[in-house]
């Protein structure tokens, strides 16, 4: 990974240091890696929207196959989903996975100038000032109403992140917070003040995945390898009776009923189903924390609890560092900010320091099997569960 | 001493901020969205097109006027300016969002709240009605945009 930050230098900077990184801890050369799979940031002009071939002429050029994926928040994913599947279907043994970003300053706005009246993304900023905070905002305020969460609760969301990433070499953000800090904040979108939502940022992860038979081959063996069990990138289905960005209204559900599982239940579901696992194998978690609240709400949607009873088990202490499942001993958006394209990948790399005992100052004990989710704009998601 | 004449003023129209979303009957305004012809499931903003069912074959929607009434469903007050294509007011006042049920329609239409109501003026559950408000202006217009206000006018 290069550290997150906020420089505004350019973002192949950023993934070069990143690439380096992970092709050192594999230990092979980069002309050894059959394909590139890149995910794309659409804040940095052509160069983002083709990641992959942007950072094979970095490393230079080598004939290697590539891909480029937009999926927003889950890029990343989606990327390793790629590379993953080139791998699985015998095409190519060994792969990198690559996402980096260089992001503006404040709130994000839709991408692009001139009036786009038939797009979603402008016709939210447009017509309603539907920022993103707005949305993570009508969920925190149900959590209230339905659940009794209170703004404190929220704030040891962040108290919480802000001591696991204290440490940790890569986060942006490394100081403690105590709940008054949060709580005392200035109110962005109610009832979220600005220490519950994540900042945007700077910086880059990658990955080396390869085949058991490269493993070996290279290496001489697999023990003590972390295996991707599984890959989960569902689209939701009809009707998705959540107001999910950018929408400005959800689907009907007056003829055809909600499915049984909401859209974000099912995205780690999907990744349970593939692996043949479910949510007691768990171990520790990485999650999105675009906003204390919603951290709350995946713990309910990845299955660390029943719906309404996220604020009992982070008051339990169980997704604390030294608890029973912890949740985002990386630090988490809370210490990072969000850099689209590299987030989802950055998260399979705590997964996967934390399997081998490598995540010093932030070690979960006894860590075997993890998973990450998230969710994007657009009906993205995805949920990755790594284990040893 | 000059005189203006009335053809000399430039004339304020009203004009909806996004065409074809709302209609513009100051009394009782309404959502425009569509229904499917075929299995009868709603869709807002209105569109062209297909069902968004996948499981029906429709290629066309008809228009639909949808209910005036709802309950919230969540609800926010954005406390600084939104960044463009959002005009915000100069010298900007926090506004309020509400996310309406609507329950003929099984749908949750977000939108803004008219200006001086704020999120301590609300709570879920609360039934707001459908009423217009201005966006913003310029030189030639009042941009007019659909609100959910408390129903019966009650704060």
């Amino acid at each position: 990974m290069h550290p997150w930050g906020k420089w505004g230098r350019d973002f192949t900077e950023y993934g070069m240091v990143a690439a380096r990184a992970a092709l050192a801890d594999a230990g092979i050369a980069w002309t050894d890696v059959q394909y590139v799979a890149g995910a794309d940031t659409i804040r940095n002009g052509y160069p983002g929207f083709v990641a992959g071939a942007t950072f094979a002429q970095k490393l230079g050029w080598s004939g290697v196959r590539i891909s480029s994926s937009y999926a927003a928040c889950a890029s990343g994913a989606q990327a390793l989903d790629s590379a993953r599947a080139q791998i699985l279907a015998g095409l190519c043994d060994v792969a990198l996975v690559i996402g980096a970003d260089t992001t503006p300053k404040g709130f994000f706005a839709p991408v692009g100038g001139g009036d786009r009246k038939s797009d979603p993304d402008w016709q939210r900023f447009h017509v309603l000032g539907a920022t993103n905070p707005v949305y993570f905002a009508l969920f925190a305020r149900r959590r209230m109403d339905l659940y009794g969460a209170t703004a404190e609760d929220f704030a040891q969301v962040k108290v919480k992140n802000a001591k696991h990433g204290l440490h940790n070499p890569n986060a942006r953000f490394k100081r403690e917070y105590t709940a008054e800090d949060v709580v005392n904040s200035p109110v962005v979108s109610d009832p979220l003040r600005l220490l519950d939502i994540c900042a945007t940022s700077d910086g880059a992860a990658a990955m080396i995945v390869c085949s058991m038979e490269y493993a070996r081959r290279h290496l001489g063996s697999t023990n003590g390898l972390c295996r991707v069990k599984a890959v989960g990138t569902v689209t939701p289905v009809y009707p998705q009776s959540m107001l999910e960005l950018p929408d400005i209204a959800s689907d009907s559900t007056a003829v055809i009923p909600a499915p049984v599982r909401s859209y974000k239940d099912s995205i780690a579901w999907s990744a349970y189903e593939q692996a043949g696992m479910g949510p007691e194998d768990i171990d520790l978690a990485e999650v999105y924390d675009l906003s204390t609240a919603l951290e709350l709400d995946w713990y309910e949607h990845i299955g660390l609890c029943a719906h309404g009873e996220a604020e009992q088990l982070l008051r339990s202490g169980a997704t604390t560092i030294g608890g029973r499942v912890p949740v985002n001993p990386s630090g988490g958006l809370a210490c990072f900010g969000e850099a689209i394209p590299a987030q989802a990948i950055s998260q399979v790399c705590e997964l996967v320091w934390q399997i081998r005992g490598q995540a010093v100052g932030r070690q979960v004990e006894g860590a075997r099997v993890g998973i990450t989710a998230n969710q994007g704009l657009f009906g993205h998601g995805s949920s990755v569960i790594v284990a040893r | 001493m000059t005189t203006l004449s009335p053809s000399s003023v430039p004339a304020i129209t009203r004009k909806p901020i996004v065409e074809g979303w709302f209609t513009m009957d100051e009394a009782a305004p309404s959502l425009i969205g569509c229904r499917c012809p075929s299995c009868g499931t709603f869709v807002f903003p209105p569109r062209s097109g297909d069902c968004p069912s996948p499981w029906c074959e429709s290629e066309t929607l008809e228009q639909t006027l949808l209910s005036r009434t709802g309950r919230i469903w969540s609800y926010t007050e954005n406390c600084y300016a939104p960044p463009l294509p959002y005009v915000a007011a100069e010298p900007y006042e926090p506004y309020a969002l509400a996310a309406v049920q609507l329950e003929a329609e099984g749908m949750i239409v977000l939108g803004k709240v008219p200006s001086g109501i704020l999120a301590s003026d609300l709570h879920v559950g609360m039934e707001m009605q459908l009423e217009l408000d201005i966006s913003h202006r310029d030189d030639e217009h009042e941009y007019i945009v659909y609100v959910w206000a408390p129903a019966g006018g009650a704060k």
